[in-house]
């Protein structure tokens, strides 16, 4: 009895865990965007697209060991794409976010092989001359890509049998927890398969996966693949949300914000993309707060927030070396250990 | 022709710069293989001092001392405090941590000194060269900082190569354990390094600054450029560095001179990438054992 307790509570298969997952997440968002109000939806929105660069980012960093300075110029090949199929060639929503999803794989087969070549420091700096080097491209075609005031689109309308009270910003956060929910799944099945392992193993020892009969530089092309795809989905749903694509958005500041906020989520576990998207949708707007709620200098509450964020990253990093997922994970550790000794 | 003449020379004079910045940072690098991404923000720092001591004393080089006092105290304190206790760990936190140090920075001289450059002082005259009747887009200035980062480039090299303090540095970085064994103090050697660093990216805050003017947000770009070059020379070469730094500045003038400056970025971007898959490990490279 207790055996099939222990089935019903836990499903073997990574395919039934990944559904069940899935379903409880979809419930509960669903849930919240319900009670929430519009800014609040707005802001589940953001932490959407947020996520699902994130948790591209945390495979390529947490499981294939590449580190990558350049991920806010993929989210703007999705961006574009989706601007340009949307605002020029009338496409459906659905469609243009495959599109960029495609466009901007395609973009990171080019920069996986490159990146496959380098290692550590070079591959950041290379990356990071990518991340400054590539909306460059924008300025140089004004006529397709709008300069600096970028593309702008129309705001997706929410079907009529939601009545016509319904809220966009609601609707937003619809579209990108679907998309969250996807890529949840697809995700999470694909760590624990056979390329999940891969990744882990030529994380863990180049030589030694190769000895395995991997191809390294395959394997670590592949990861670069299906993390630039998420992160040209994120893109896309960014420019869905804001219903703008323009270089502003995309400047090295993003990129730089992607990386430290999947590092300080935890890096490797999906939960710790969770926890860097919350960190990019809410300190912003916390420290914010905090910074007007008090009479300073517009000197000094002008830059309060930024101080308060360069304060957490160095914190948090010293405090938790493994991100807030294995502090929270710790914490658990620390806790099953009381209970086991309480009992004995 | 002229033309062509001025891009070279002042591709020669930004170079310069990038390549005091890329010294820098190859000089953590082998200290304590860290990327300090706050490099730009402590010489903003420092830059920031030596403007209001000399607005306040009006003597230029009273302030480039003090600059470059500043610079090292700074390396030394932000070394000890921070950066130790995240040295050999993950080098990703290391860098997280940089970063945070960066931001932090940059929040604080905005507070003190508010968000609007302001303009700085040149060491010599900035009016160029008057040759044969034609004035070449080179000055007295831009001759003291080839000087300077040639200067810089040769000491460092001569410190580490030929010096007990550079021998002892270099084990420090590659082999703790067995250094501290053999009676090397690690922990001061590592403080040396970033303070000595931090001393050098002061230098190249001073240098700079009379073109860019002084600003919290003002010396980004040059630490992505600087940290460019020393990826482009290997992170493991002084002269690596120093030659990243002049291809790079050259390179970037060509291309904002016959091209537009909005390319600059991108042309970096194409030089990177094509250096980086010929030789992986930078111009100067040494080729690595690989140990399973």
């Amino acid at each position: 009895m207790s055996a099939l307790l222990g089935r019903l509570r836990a499903p073997r298969s990574s395919l039934e865990r990944s559904l069940l997952i899935v379903l409880a997440s979809g419930l509960l968002l669903f849930l919240a965007s319900e009670a929430l109000s519009e800014f609040n939806d707005l802001q589940l929105a953001s932490g959407g697209y947020y996520f699902v660069a994130l948790a591209g980012l945390t495979v390529l960093t947490g499981l294939s060991g590449q580190i990558s300075l350049g991920h806010g110029a993929l989210m703007a090949v999705g961006a574009y794409t989706v601007a340009l199929l949307i605002g020029n060639e009338h496409w459906a929503l659905v469609p243009a976010l495959l599109a960029a999803v495609v466009v901007s794989a395609v973009v990171g087969v080019a920069v996986g092989a490159a990146a496959s070549r380098l290692r550590g420091p070079y591959l950041a700096g290379a990356t990071l001359a990518f991340a400054i080097g590539l909306p460059a491209l924008a300025d140089k075609y004004t006529n397709l890509f709008g300069g600096e005031n970028g593309l702008v689109i129309n705001p997706p309308t929410p079907p009529s049998f939601l009545g016509t009270n319904f809220p966009l910003e609601r609707w937003e956060a619809w579209i990108a927890c679907v998309a969250v929910l996807v890529v949840l799944f697809v995700l999470n099945n694909l760590l624990h398969s056979g390329i999940g392992r891969a990744f882990r193993a030529v994380r863990d020892d180049e030589i030694a996966a190769s000895l395995c009969g991997l191809h390294v530089g395959r394997v670590q092309t592949l990861a670069f693949i299906v993390s630039a795809a998420c992160a040209g989905l994120g893109g896309g749903l960014l420019a869905v949300v804001l219903q703008l694509a323009a270089p502003g958005a995309f400047e090295l500041a993003l990129s730089l914000s992607l990386f430290t906020a999947v590092v300080l989520g935890g890096l490797g576990s999906l939960v710790g993309a969770i926890w860097g998207a919350a960190l990019l949708v809410l300190l912003p707007t916390w420290t914010n707060n905090l910074a007007h709620s008090f009479s300073l200098s517009t000197n000094v509450s002008a830059n309060l927030p930024l101080a308060i964020y360069g304060c957490v990253l160095i914190v948090a990093m010293l405090l938790w070396p493994s991100g807030i997922q294995g502090g929270v994970r710790a914490i658990f550790a620390r806790v099953r250990l009381l209970r086991a000794s309480e009992e004995n | 022709m002229t033309r062509f003449i001025d891009l070279t020379l002042n591709g020669i004079s930004t170079g310069a710069i990038y390549a005091v910045v890329a010294l820098a940072l190859v000089l953590i690098w082998r200290a304590t293989r860290i990327v300090n991404f706050a490099q730009g923000a402590m010489l903003m720092i420092t830059t920031f001092i030596a403007s209001s001591v000399i607005s306040s004393s009006g003597s230029y080089w009273l302030g480039f001392g003090v600059a470059l006092a500043c610079g090292l105290v700074l390396g030394a304190v932000v070394e000890r405090v921070l950066m130790r206790r995240v040295e050999g760990g993950p080098p990703l936190n290391a860098v997280i941590v940089a970063l945070g140090l960066l931001i932090l920075l940059e929040a604080i001289a905005g507070m003190i000194w508010g968000n609007t450059p302001r303009s700085f002082p040149p060491a010599f005259s900035i009016q160029g060269y008057d040759i044969g009747g034609t004035r070449v887009l080179f000055s007295p200035n831009d001759t003291f900082t080839v000087l300077v980062v040639i200067g810089v480039a040769l000491v460092l090299t001569a410190v580490f190569r030929g010096t007990a303090i550079g021998l002892k540095m270099r084990a420090a970085a590659f082999r703790p354990e067995v250094a501290r064994m053999l009676g090397v103090r690690v922990g001061r050697m590592l403080t040396l390094g970033w303070a000595l660093a931090a001393l050098v990216g002061s230098l190249a805050g001073l240098l700079v600054a009379p073109e860019i003017f002084v600003g919290p947000n003002q010396f980004d770009p040059i630490l992505v450029f600087g940290f460019t070059a020393a990826v482009l020379g290997g992170l493991d070469s002084f002269a690596g560095a120093a030659v990243g730094g002049i291809l790079l500045g050259l390179a970037l003038s060509y291309v904002s001179g016959y091209e537009g400056s909005s390319l600059v970025t991108l042309a970096a971007l194409v030089i990177l990438i094509v250096v980086l898959m010929i030789r992986p490990g930078g111009l100067f490279s040494s080729t690595q054992e690989r140990r399973v």
